[in-house]
């Protein structure tokens, strides 16, 4: 690829100068970070991480301390404000808390940003009209804020940002304040976003189902570093790093902990082994097959199967019991294809 | 009572007087108060023209005007009243001295509630490139201006409260009216007259700016 992306970090770091007696703190350590056009990217981690951070350096909410910012061709470290104003009407922004203008109609705050545009009052209203459609809200162009549920107040902070035409998207915990079903129907009208409009979108969330539900390519970010990026079904399914993989573990729960396998042993004396599935390597009918084939007695005890846009992975814990020389030789030809992992003692 | 019947056109001259300080107070003090108050609330760190030294000198000179009495700063502060309105007494220099004190307790009222704006709409303003005295502008007084009204309703109760005392520096209103006919001539039923008046006053600013905030609030 010779496109660098639509947004590019180079060796970037913020650093918070030290609050009283504490030390300086950085919240984003030498990053580097290639966004293409027309990706929903997501980046996720613990809170505290760095996340929001990244979204804010690149809409230059926050002046880096060092490296370069590339966005939409533009640079973003080391220009005047006066400039950065005009970018930041190219990347629409929108929040966990939605923020918006509660002294304002629904019409008026999408309005806002084709103010700050200087857009002629009739283009205005046109485009104001034609984004509550688009967010299916427009019925409630004369409502405000106050009047409107969660999921609509989404939505009209969605129409808002996009109301300039940008070609950038940040969304920063964009559905952490929702419920389950609003949230769906946000990251469905985000989809539509890119499909339709062709924004690219960067999702920053600490919520593996946003993930799951929407981005193409994901970032796991830690102390201010990213630590593993790719594929998101690669990133999930096999992370290969240690921090990654313990992220990834407190968000697909189908691995068991110390403290469940503490549990599990007592309740099963067999051996325990856990399994790892994903698609295009090991099936699990073949796994069953082989074990029952051996004659051996196998209990499911702990696991589960994820969906990745119709690609699936997991892990699947089982207790065995039979004579050691018959469950060897199987675990040994399933291990052929898939991870095994004997854990019937600690360590 | 007779006594009170004879000196009803004084009452009536008085109590327009009172709303003469008070409301020039309002508009000038309240102008100033505004101004001083956006400066605290915008000056301060992490906000939008966060300057340390500006903002310490303005925190300084607040707390240094706002706790001092009333009738003492009338007093130190009548050779200022008299170089600006031309004298140091009458109801001009009131107002003079009265708009002065009552800027700094309003800065604080302002900049008070304009610190109620959550920093996520400003940021949210500032991520679509807005600038810095639009936000100020179209954001950030607009979203404040429910509780502003209530402050400044605060604030007119104040005023007709720090007015009474005008009579010190010659003066009227009805503070002066109270003290001059019903104190030193031993008359408690004019006294009462004047308190009568000033609750109903009070009362009515107070009812219009619930009303006033209550239809922002409400939109």
């Amino acid at each position: 690829m010779t496109d660098s992306g639509i947004i590019s970090l180079r060796n970037v770091s913020k650093v918070y100068p030290a609050a009283r007696s504490g030390r300086a703190v950085a919240a984003v350590d030498n990053l580097n970070l290639d966004i293409a056009t027309g990706e929903i990217f997501g980046i996720i981690g613990y809170s505290g991480a760095g996340k929001s951070t990244v979204a804010r350096l690149i809409n230059a909410l926050e002046p880096a301390s060092s490296g370069e910012i590339v966005v939409d061709g533009r640079q973003v470290t080391g220009v005047s404000e006066r400039q950065l104003r005009k970018l930041r009407l190219d990347v629409g922004m929108i929040f966990q808390q939605f923020n918006l203008f509660n002294s304002k109609t629904v019409r008026n705050n999408v309005a806002f940003p084709l103010r700050v545009a200087g857009t002629n009052r009739a283009d205005a209203e046109r485009r104001v009209e034609e984004m509550l459609r688009f967010v299916g809200l427009g019925d409630k162009a004369g409502a405000f804020p106050e009047q409107l549920s969660g999921g609509q107040k989404q939505r009209v902070g969605i129409a808002r940002a996009l109301a300039s035409s940008p070609r950038i998207l940040l969304a920063d915990e964009a559905t952490s304040a929702l419920d389950p079903e609003t949230t769906y129907e946000v990251l469905e009208l985000l989809q539509r976003v890119n499909a339709e409009l062709g924004v690219t979108i960067v999702t920053i969330t600490h919520e593996m189902d946003v993930i799951k539900a929407l981005a193409t390519k994901v970032a796991v970010m830690e102390q201010g570093c990213i630590v593993e990026q790719g594929d998101v079904f690669d990133v999930f399914s096999r992370p290969r790093q240690a921090s990654s993989q313990r992220f990834v573990s407190t968000v697909i729960r189908d691995i068991p902990s110390d403290k469940d396998l503490e549990l599990l042993r007592r309740r099963h004396p067999g051996r325990l082994v856990t399994v790892s599935f994903r698609e295009g390597e090991a099936s699990q009918n073949e796994v069953f097959v082989q074990l029952a084939n051996a004659g051996i007695n196998f209990e499911l005890i702990y696991g589960g199967i994820n969906d990745i846009r119709g690609r699936t992975f997991g892990h699947l814990t089982l207790a065995l019991e039979g004579p050691a020389e018959s469950i060897d030789p199987v675990l040994a030809r399933i291990a052929q294809y898939s991870d095994v992992k004997e854990v019937t003692t600690r360590g | 009572m007779d006594e009170l019947v004879g000196l009803l056109p004084e009452l009536w001259t008085s109590t327009y007087e009172t709303l003469y300080i008070v409301s020039l107070s309002l508009i000038f003090g309240g102008a100033a108060g505004l101004v001083l108050g956006l400066g605290l609330y915008t000056t301060r760190s992490g906000s939008l023209l966060a300057n340390k030294p500006v903002f310490g000198a303005l925190n300084v000179l607040v707390n240094i005007f706002r706790p001092i009495p009333f009738i003492i700063f009338l007093a130190a502060a009548q050779p200022l009243a008299r170089a600006v309105t031309g004298s140091g007494i009458g109801n001009n220099a009131i107002i003079f001295t009265l708009s002065l004190a009552a800027a700094f307790g309003i800065s604080r009222i302002v900049e008070q509630n304009l610190l109620t704006v959550q920093p996520g709409v400003i940021e949210a303003a500032r991520s679509v490139g807005a600038g810095r005295l639009r936000i100020i502008l179209t954001i950030v007084i607009p979203e404040a201006l429910g509780p502003l009204i209530l402050g400044y309703t605060f604030i007119v109760v104040a005023l007709v409260d720090m007015s009474a005392v005008a009579g010190y520096v010659g003066g009227g209103g009805l503070g002066n009216f109270a003290i001059q006919y019903g104190y030193r001539q031993f008359n408690p039923i004019v006294t009462w007259a004047a308190v009568v008046v000033i609750i109903i006053m009070v009362q009515a600013v107070q009812f219009l700016g619930n009303w006033l905030a209550r239809r922002t609030l409400r939109r």
